[in-house]
């Protein structure tokens, strides 16, 4: 007991403590999980704690990660993807295994050797990919779709690979070299440990096995079948998944609702993954694969949230533990023993991987900063490189010298890879805001207004102008976005609306009015402050993202900030007002009543606000926010008739009183 | 048996009583219309083609609203500004309107004595509603005499405000009824609560089935 509660609070703790530092320093929580590991590393290494251990059952937050993906993925959309998941992805396993071949060839492995360490360096690392992807808001880029499909692909792929690999055993092979006799005995009883606990969490391989006998232990419904009756098993297990998902569901979860007890919910749903998960394995599928398909039936599920809300927190959990495993897996004596070899192998898999995946952007279409996010982010080797490994070795496949090596090679990939996304961000990602993939267009209208930036708020504001005679000229950095305009018949025009010559291009110095639509605070910033400067008789809207950013553009000398969400926010309170019975009038007057209020708030701390000067120090900002609050302090805490006041003078009727002083004053006259 | 159609205005009903008290009367009424201008349009954007349609769906015109500053609130106004177009209801062309009935249901903060030369009012308030009248006249309509509520804000008028709404609505569903005509109107005539009594039972009577 004590030993759990240790290694419970040990994990917990250094999660708790880097995670939230890592995201500080804008890491990324994986790359904080992985730290977390390699500090813990030498205290698990004193408590004598099976780290590997550990890490398979972790590896079961891939399962929930998958499960939560496909709820986010209707059937509708899983079937548009099916060439990129196919064509993508399968020529990324492909095109990669076979380098790899080709280079282990050259260095002198026996050609099983080198396939097999292609298949297993091919793989990337779902966890760490969908993760990042996720928690950068990437998930839904072209970059982040298309880098979805490969790794699905590739989960998918695992599973042949599984049933592939013990055909290229090679006992005779695993004698060779003294190092790797050397080694044997050793990492042997550890990787065929590995493979034995897999079959909790990846037994696929338990029952594709014709090496059973290591994995007496796991459970198959399909084992001594024959092949067609196997095949029916596996695809009824399949169907049950999916018509189960679609007809049973529904009545089972409305059962437990009736229940009204919250927990039951969570528990039902960690049920049912893991049920699917343990269904699965039990044919010999992937368990991603099959909690994942789950997901996508159920993505119209009116329960979805609700699933997704209760298994969530477990695969964030299960997730963290794995990282901090993989940092704490990573072999530091081995490490420095080989220190260039292991280093130039992590390296050269990262160069390659990212090379195969730009030759196949070029091929797929993808451009600009999509391109990079999909070549660097899938760079690494993946958690299901961990589980072929131990189960090369255990099939006799790759000597465990070389497995060892390998090992730390997919760990420091995975490692490098929060590196590789920072790169994109920092380095790729602003370059691809502030230069362009084809040459700025050549303007020639000029119109009375630039509208810069064309998504769906700058669309809308081109359109009211169009519609009432104004000349626009539009600029946007996004080709695809431009070209379905322009088949409409609007005049838009490619370019970072950012860069001077494309706005002197744009006429700035003869237009009126400057519109900024654009996103990022950064290149709002430097677009209000390049025009206002340069070209002070051109009146400019801006889009503040926040209440800080209506400072920044105020300081300026913005002549319009609009907020971006503020408007919409209001109408929704006004629309609550109604719905709970507020007289449509009424609600009316309280909800411009606050957004004047409001503003009236905004303005008087803008004045006092000071670029400069952080918030926290600047001593007057300080003090006319603790005012504010004061007079608004019932307001805030709900017990005022806050509006009244102000909203009730034209409609209150005079008093008794008045009539009666009215009437005086009559008689007196 | 006359198409009716209550347009309600008042743009702070929490404080509102006997316009309050009036229009759930009116509301009740099965088979007339009932419109509360200020829920429809909380943002004045009025829609012109429906409010026109609706005025050719009906016979009697209905608007009721407290008076405020010797006029109606600024919906009802901006509410003839807008749907009150030429060639529609008035100009060349513009007879859809006629033939209907305009009737007038309104309250007043000041006593009855208040309107008159001698009082602080210092006119009839009648003639604080010849705007309406005119407007009737120009669309070919007939002018109703107004139903008047006088110190409607009387806090003690609690039982007086229950009598007038039940009288009003009284008028109405016999309107509907068709019961019987509106009284001709004098140009001077307003229905206050005892005309608008003596008025009902005779009708009652008249047709004792309704």
């Amino acid at each position: 007991m004590t030993d759990f509660l240790l290694l419970a609070f040990v994990f917990l703790i250094a999660g708790v403590v880097a995670v939230p530092i890592a995201t500080r320093l804008g890491l990324g929580s994986v790359l904080g999980y992985l730290i977390a590991g390699i500090v813990i590393s030498p205290l698990l290494a004193g408590l004598g704690v099976d780290v590997i251990a550990i890490q398979h059952f972790a590896e079961f937050g891939v399962v929930m990660m998958l499960f939560l993906v496909g709820l986010e993925l209707e059937p509708k959309m899983l079937w548009s993807m099916r060439n990129r998941l196919l064509g993508l992805g399968g020529l990324q396993v492909v095109g990669t295994t076979a380098l790899v071949m080709v280079i282990g060839l050259a260095f002198g492995l026996y050609w099983t050797i080198a396939l097999a360490v292609g298949l297993v360096l091919a793989l990337s690392s779902t966890a760490i990919v969908l993760q990042t992807l996720g928690e950068k808001g990437l998930m839904k880029t072209e970059g982040g779709q298309s880098s979805f499909s490969v790794l699905l692909f590739q989960d998918i792929a695992v599973i042949p690979m599984l049933a592939f690999i013990p055909l290229l055993a090679m006992p005779e092979l695993m004698d060779l070299g003294g190092e790797a006799a050397l080694h044997a005995p050793d990492a042997h009883t550890e990787a065929s440990g590995h493979a034995g606990d897999h079959s909790g969490a990846h037994g696929a391989h338990g029952a594709e096995d014709p090496h059973g006998d290591s994995h007496g232990a796991s459970l198959s419904l399909v084992e001594g079948l024959p092949a067609w009756a196997a095949g029916l098993v596996t695809i009824g297990a399949v169907g049950a998944v999916i018509l189960g998902g679609i007809y049973l569901t529904r009545p089972l979860f409305r059962f437990i609702a009736m229940a009204g007890l919250r927990e039951l919910f969570v528990a039902a749903a960690l049920m049912f993954v893991i049920g699917i998960a343990l269904l699965m394995t039990l044919v010999g599928l992937s368990p991603a694969l099959g909690t994942f398909l789950a997901g996508v039936v159920l993505a119209n599920s009116e329960y979805r949230h609700e699933l997704e809300s209760n298994v969530d927190p477990f695969r964030g959990l299960l997730l963290g533990l794995f990282f901090i495993t993989v940092g704490a897996g990573i072999d530091f004596d081995l490490l420095f023993g080989q220190f260039g070899t292991i280093i130039a192998l992590t390296l050269g898999l990262i160069l390659l991987k990212t090379g195969v995946l730009l030759a196949l952007t070029m091929l797929f279409g993808i451009k600009g900063q999509d391109r990079w996010l999909f070549g660097l982010g899938l760079a690494q080797a993946g958690e299901f490189g961990f589980v072929l490994l131990s189960f090369t070795v255990a099939n006799q496949v790759i000597p465990p010298a070389l497995a060892d090596q390998l090992l730390l090679v997919v760990a420091l990939s995975m490692l490098l890879t929060p590196a590789l996304f920072i790169l994109f961000e920092k380095g790729i990602a602003p370059r691809f805001v502030a230069s362009q993939e084809r040459d700025a267009d050549d303007i020639e209208e000029a119109g009375e207004v630039i509208i810069a930036g064309h998504g769906r708020f700058g669309g809308v504001v081109n359109r009211m102008l169009r519609a009432a005679g104004h000349a626009t000229t539009v600029l946007d950095y996004s080709a695809g976005h431009l070209d379905m305009l322009r088949s409409f018949g609007f005049k838009v025009f490619y370019g970072d609306a950012t860069r001077p010559d494309l706005l002197h291009a744009a006429g700035i110095e003869k237009a009126r009015l400057l519109i900024v639509a654009i996103d990022g605070k950064e290149q709002i910033n430097a677009l209000v402050h390049y025009v206002r400067s340069n070209f002070p008789h051109v009146k400019i809207i801006a889009r503040a993202v926040d209440r800080q950013h209506v400072y920044d553009l105020f300081a300026m000398g913005c002549d319009e900030i609009i907020r971006e969400t503020f408007d919409s926010s209001v109408r929704t309170g006004r629309s609550a007002f109604e719905l709970l019975g507020m007289h449509p009038f009424d609600a009316e007057l309280v909800s411009r009543k606050f957004a004047e209020d409001d503003r009236y708030i905004l303005k008087e701390m803008a004045l006092v606000h000071d670029p400069k000067i952080p918030t926290s120090e600047n001593q007057a900002y300080i003090e006319k926010s603790r005012t504010l609050m004061a007079e608004r302090e019932a307001q805030i805490f709900g017990k005022s008739k806050a509006f009244d006041l102000d909203t009730d003078r034209g409609w209150r009727p005079p008093s008794e009183q008045d009539v009666q002083s009215i009437t005086r004053d009559h008689e007196a006259s | 048996m006359s198409r009716i159609i209550v347009y309600f205005a008042h743009p702070g009903q929490k404080f509102s009583r006997a316009n309050l008290a009036m229009a759930k009367a009116a509301q009740r009424l099965a088979d007339v219309t009932f419109v509360d201008l200020y829920a429809e349009y909380p943002r004045h954007d009025i829609d012109v083609e429906k409010e026109q349609a609706r005025l050719l769906a009906h016979d009697i015109i209905v608007f009721q609203f407290p008076l405020y500053w010797y006029s109606t609130p600024s919906l009802v106004k901006e509410w003839q500004d807008l749907v009150l177009q030429h060639g529609f209801a008035y100009g060349h062309g513009g007879d859809r309107l006629a033939g209907k009935t305009l009737l007038v249901a309104t309250t007043a903060g000041g006593s009855e004595e208040a309107y008159t030369p001698e009082g602080y009012q210092h006119f009839p308030l009648r003639r604080f509603l010849t705007p309406l009248e005119q407007t009737a006249r120009l669309c070919k309509m007939t002018f109703a005499p107004p139903v008047v509520l006088y110190s409607a804000l009387k806090a003690h008028e609690d039982r007086e405000i229950a009598a007038h709404a039940a009288a009003y609505a009284g008028l109405l569903s016999a309107l509907r009824a068709g019961a019987a005509a509106l009284p001709e109107d004098t140009g001077e005539t307003v229905l206050t609560t005892a005309d608008l009594e003596t008025l009902l039972p005779a009708l009652q009577k008249a047709h004792p089935d309704d």
